[in-house]
């Protein structure tokens, strides 16, 4: 019989962008359990809404994540204007879901990077992060950040984006299809990446759906919900499916977020091509009263944001659930029975986003 | 077909120029709307005190008695609510961003007195040196 050990892993660990801390519990090189610990940058984001200005808060509610910094902006904004019952201007719609889906992109790029560079591949770690590069030039451009923007405010858009800039963004786009199309033959193709992806990590239709995981390491597993398919900002206007895979192993979660990354270059192009005149924000006056609970997709899966206001300028109750912590116990589910050099590949492939997490 | 597509590469990143940029001797060139730090035409500012008011962190003080404007250049989170409040769109959003530092500072910028008011503050001064 072999012996049991206890491995730490995390907090600082160099495929770990962020801190999380598990203990692997092996049997020899195969890891027999995993136990999380959180709570390394907690940062008491959710306490501040006593504190701030509902409409200041937007400020502190895109600073939960760097990375989908613009959605967390966008659903505080919209759950606020849910329960004050403002009707927000089709083009600030549009121009939310063109920021969504940049923000998507940017995501998945940054997590194949930090996939590549986990496995090895540091050419191809440059070469997607070379293209994240773009989307933030673009958001610079557009919103004046690269990391916050703060271009989403309760009632609307602060900055618009006038049509010469739509029309430039997709012609980037463009370019970028062509060149992530290469990228994607050899994510999905070469042999030295499959044999670190294939197979390693399967997660059933049936473990996902039991342990309420959520986004593609979810749709990796054949099951098809999208919560942009619920209808927020401008999705409703336009035509797409859920991307999913029925493999539910490392190289289907890569597959979902490359193919998640066409799909938000097509629907860029057909918001650009919808998107309609005028306004891009309402004056909102007085003060919110009711709760609400507004749910978004973020890239690494559905945010939960549920605000509770009582009639004066401050709210009284503010919380998000976030993705990575719906995938957490996935994630443990996961973990069992692989091998040791496999958990760090297995940690990144739930993409997770610890900060918001603890917030 | 491999070596072939292999030869591909290597002729292309033989002759291609590289993708990043000699940074201080190419400068970067910033959109328009980038947001790097808040500067103030202070002769134009009339104290009202609306960007203090609308600064969600709190890093802008105004004083309309000594008629000084000041910003805690690292707690300004460059949100741009100042400068969208500004009735007299004195305060703007210059490309630049704020130098790193190893302590907080607080830039404190004062209005000069106005022509006909020149006199009386160069006076006091003078006097103060004879007491």
């Amino acid at each position: 019989m072999s012996t049991r050990s206890i491995v730490p892993f995390g907090p600082q660990h160099p495929v770990l962008p962020e801190p999380i801390h598990l203990d692997l519990v092996l049997e020899d090189e195969k890891v027999v359990e995993a136990i999380p610990s959180i709570g390394f940058v907690h940062r008491g984001l959710e306490k501040l809404v006593e504190k701030k200005d509902f409409n200041e808060y937007v400020y502190v509610a895109e600073r939960i994540c760097g990375i989908c910094s613009f959605m967390h902006g966008m659903a505080y904004c919209e759950a606020v204007e849910h329960i004050m019952g403002v009707e927000v201007p089709e083009r600030a719609k549009f121009l939310r879901t063109i920021g969504c889906e940049m923000s998507r992109i940017h995501s998945h790029l940054l997590w194949l990077g930090l996939l590549a560079d986990a496995f090895g591949f540091e050419s191809l770690f440059m070469d997607s992060w070379r293209m994240r590069e773009k989307i933030l030039d673009m958001f610079e451009e557009a919103t004046g950040g690269r990391v916050i923007f703060s271009v989403n405010k309760i009632g609307g858009q602060r900055k618009d984006m006038d049509n010469d800039m739509i029309k430039s963004f997709v012609e980037i786009l463009d370019g970028m299809e062509a060149h992530l199309r290469e990228l994607a033959k050899t994510f999905l193709g070469d042999y030295a990446v499959k044999s670190r992806l294939e197979g390693v990590g399967i997660l059933t239709k049936q473990q996902a759906h039991d342990l309420g995981t959520g986004g593609p390491f979810m749709r990796a597993s054949g099951i098809a919900l999208d919560t942009r398919k619920r209808g927020y900002a401008a999705y409703p206007h336009l035509e797409f499916e859920p991307i999913t895979s029925d493999i539910g192993d490392s190289y289907a979660r890569t597959d979902v977020r490359i193919r998640e990354i066409f799909q938000s270059i097509d629907l860029i192009r057909q918001a650009a091509a919808l998107i309609p005149a005028g306004d891009f924000a309402v004056p909102v006056k007085g003060f919110p009263q009711g709760e609400y609970y507004m749910r978004v997709e973020q890239p690494r899966g559905e945010a939960l944001y549920y605000v509770k206001a009582n009639g004066t300028k401050y709210l009284d109750r503010m919380r998000v659930r976030t993705p990575t912590f719906a995938n957490l116990p996935g994630l443990v589910e996961v973990l069992k029975g692989c091998q040791l050099a496999d958990v760090p590949i297995l940690i990144l492939t739930i993409d997770p986003c610890i900060s918001c997490t603890e917030r | 077909m491999s070596v072939i597509s292999f030869s591909k590469t290597i002729l292309y990143n033989l002759f291609h120029k590289p993708y990043t940029r000699m940074y201080p001797s190419v400068p970067r060139v910033y959109p328009a709307r980038t947001r790097g730090q808040i500067a103030n035409n202070i002769d134009a500012c009339i104290f009202c005190g609306i960007c203090s008011k609308k600064c969600p962190t709190g890093a802008i003080a105004v004083d309309k008695a000594e008629k000084s404007w000041s910003i805690s250049r690292f707690s300004c989170i460059q949100c741009g609510a100042c400068t969208e409040a500004c009735p007299k769109k004195c305060l703007t959003m210059m490309q630049a961003y704020t130098v790193p530092g190893a302590v907080k500072t607080v830039d404190r910028i004062v209005q000069k007195p106005k022509e006909e008011a020149a006199e009386p503050p160069k006076a006091q001064p003078a006097a103060a040196a004879k007491e």
